[in-house]
């Protein structure tokens, strides 16, 4: 069974030496880090940004569950979903894997996962990123 | 507008917000159409210009509805500004007018909203599949922020809920004619921690109409539009209505609604502390307290005390939402910024019956979402 990532150029893959990153992009000209990357500077409207693999760890911010599957999703339910603080000064939303109120909270540390999500139509697994609380490795 | 000609509301018109499996969009909107011409004294060829806000009508969704009632050869604009559409294509109408391009303008807005969670072309597929997509979420993430920052708590959400379903029982317009109670709403199913199912407005379908005019209509009293405005987002909010996938840690840059609601008060030479009644966009009971925060309607982090001090009941300093906001008519997303101006004229004019709003003179409609874009309007009679 192959590896697929959900989408190319969002995190590291299995066996990359950085170990799980995001790859975010920061801009030459105005300094400013994006995430996902993109070409241009959406803080400046530059083009010219470059990889910067980020968001190793993590602290969380806000959080809630998302107990029904929504449109277009294909991985498990209930799933967390919270904002993330990381410490190279950008802020994301991803998925969490502890989905239970009790065991989240404001500055929980977190780590960066790249596991399966789901096994598409072709048979393969599809790769997706979360963050884990750090307390489960 | 303060810096241009007077802009009068001549004429409204709405058709009910709920389910219609009969009736196409196209037939909703004709509905409010020909209420609002009808209501100003207009018939075909009797306006200069018509905007038309909608989201997922498709193609000449506008010229669609205004074929069937007789078409004159003026310009019709279709609008796409998400939740702001209506607000949108008003906003455009208004200036027409202060302006002195045009004397009268139809403005109009409809939408045939599928069930469920809403689904837009705006996420690429990954970021459903990889669960990233789902609006509730986003609310709770908002609500959730509210409830460190602005010591609201999960009654405060849940009064907004029952406050706005009892409005929404005295609206005939309104899908959802039931009152329901604290515990009812805190003990329906819950949706996204901390927002449960009553706490969440349901996308549904209507149309809204009015007619914008540079003399008063022969309904009266005389309601003035004193500004309408539309803003969109700078980037840096993560939880911003534009939902990117990062922003920035600390404080936050202003959002849509704080710079539209910053001109609204400068063009309509209106102090918030003036307004009488408010209709704001209750897409959650969150998002209302958001709202009334970002508004100005009470000061940054005490969105909870204004709740618990209940400034938004019917018996309160400012009514929030006396149509029931779209928690009890639902969220017809093209129709619902015409559909609080339709209330508030209504409410302006002194005949909202049994959701009225004793002596309103000054009123503030607002809606916010996907782009994203904020609207409001300032209403006076």
């Amino acid at each position: 069974m192959a590896q697929v990532p959900i989408h190319p150029g969002l995190f590291t893959l299995p066996g990359d030496p950085r170990g799980p990153r995001l790859l975010a992009a920061r801009c030459a000209a105005c300094a400013g880090l994006h995430f996902p990357a993109g070409e241009t500077c959406p803080w400046c409207g530059a083009e010219g940004c470059a990889e910067e693999a980020i968001g190793a760890e993590g602290t969380l911010s806000l959080w809630t569950t998302v107990r029904n599957a929504p449109p277009g999703y294909r991985g498990p339910i209930p799933y967390g979903f919270g904002v993330v603080d990381l410490p190279e000064g950008l802020r994301v939303v991803a998925r969490l894997t502890e989905s239970r109120d009790e065991n989240l909270r404001a500055g929980l540390p977190l780590v960066l996962e790249v596991a399966p999500l789901f096994v598409d139509d072709a048979g393969d697994e599809v790769l997706g990123f979360a963050y884990a609380p750090r307390t489960e490795r | 507008m303060s810096t241009g000609r007077p802009v009068h509301v001549a004429g409204i018109g709405i058709h009910p917000f709920g389910r219609f499996p009969d009736k196409d969009v196209t037939r909703l909107g004709q509905h409010a159409v020909r209420a609002a011409l009808a209501e100003a004294g207009l018939g075909r060829g009797g306006f200069d210009a018509a905007f038309c806000g909608t989201v997922y009508t498709g193609v000449a969704a506008g010229h669609k509805v205004l074929s069937g009632l007789g078409l004159s050869g003026a310009p019709i604009v279709n609008v796409e500004a998400g939740c702001a559409s209506g607000g949108a294509a008003l906003s455009l109408g208004a200036a027409a007018i202060a302006s002195g391009q045009r004397e009268r303008v139809l403005v109009f807005g409809m939408e045939k909203m599928p069930r469920g969670i809403i689904r837009s072309s705006f996420f690429p597929p990954w970021c459903e599949q990889a669960g990233l997509s789902p609006a509730p979420a986003y609310f709770a993430l908002r609500a959730r922020r509210l409830m460190i920052e602005s010591g609201v708590t999960r009654e405060h959400l849940a009064r907004v809920s029952v406050k706005n379903h009892a409005n929404g029982v005295h609206n005939p317009f309104a899908m959802f004619r039931k009152p329901f109670t604290l515990e009812q709403v805190l003990g329906s199913q819950v949706v996204c921690d901390p927002l449960t199912l009553y706490m969440l407005c349901s996308p549904n379908e209507g149309a809204a109409a009015v007619v914008l005019s540079s003399s008063p209509g022969p309904v009266g009293p005389p309601v003035r539009v004193l500004a309408s405005v539309l803003r969109s987002h700078t980037p840096g909010s993560v939880l911003g209505e534009h939902t990117p996938m990062s922003g920035l840690p600390g404080a936050e840059p202003p959002t849509p609604t704080e710079t539209a609601a910053r001109e609204a008060w400068e063009r309509s030479g209106v102090d918030p502390r003036d307004l009488d009644v408010a209709e704001v966009q209750d897409t959650d009971s969150g998002r209302e307290i958001l709202s009334i925060e970002e508004l100005g309607l009470c000061e940054r982090g005490s969105g909870g005390r204004f709740i618990a001090d209940g400034v938004g009941e019917m018996t309160g300093r400012l009514p929030v939402n006396p149509s029931g906001g779209l928690l009890s008519k639902g969220e017809p997303l093209g129709a619902s910024a015409l559909g609080q101006v339709v209330e508030l004229v209504l409410q302006l004019r002194g005949c909202a019956e049994r959701r009225q709003v004793e002596g309103a003179k000054i009123a503030v409609g607002h809606t916010v979402g996907r782009g994203a874009n904020a609207s409001i309007v300032v209403l006076a009679r």
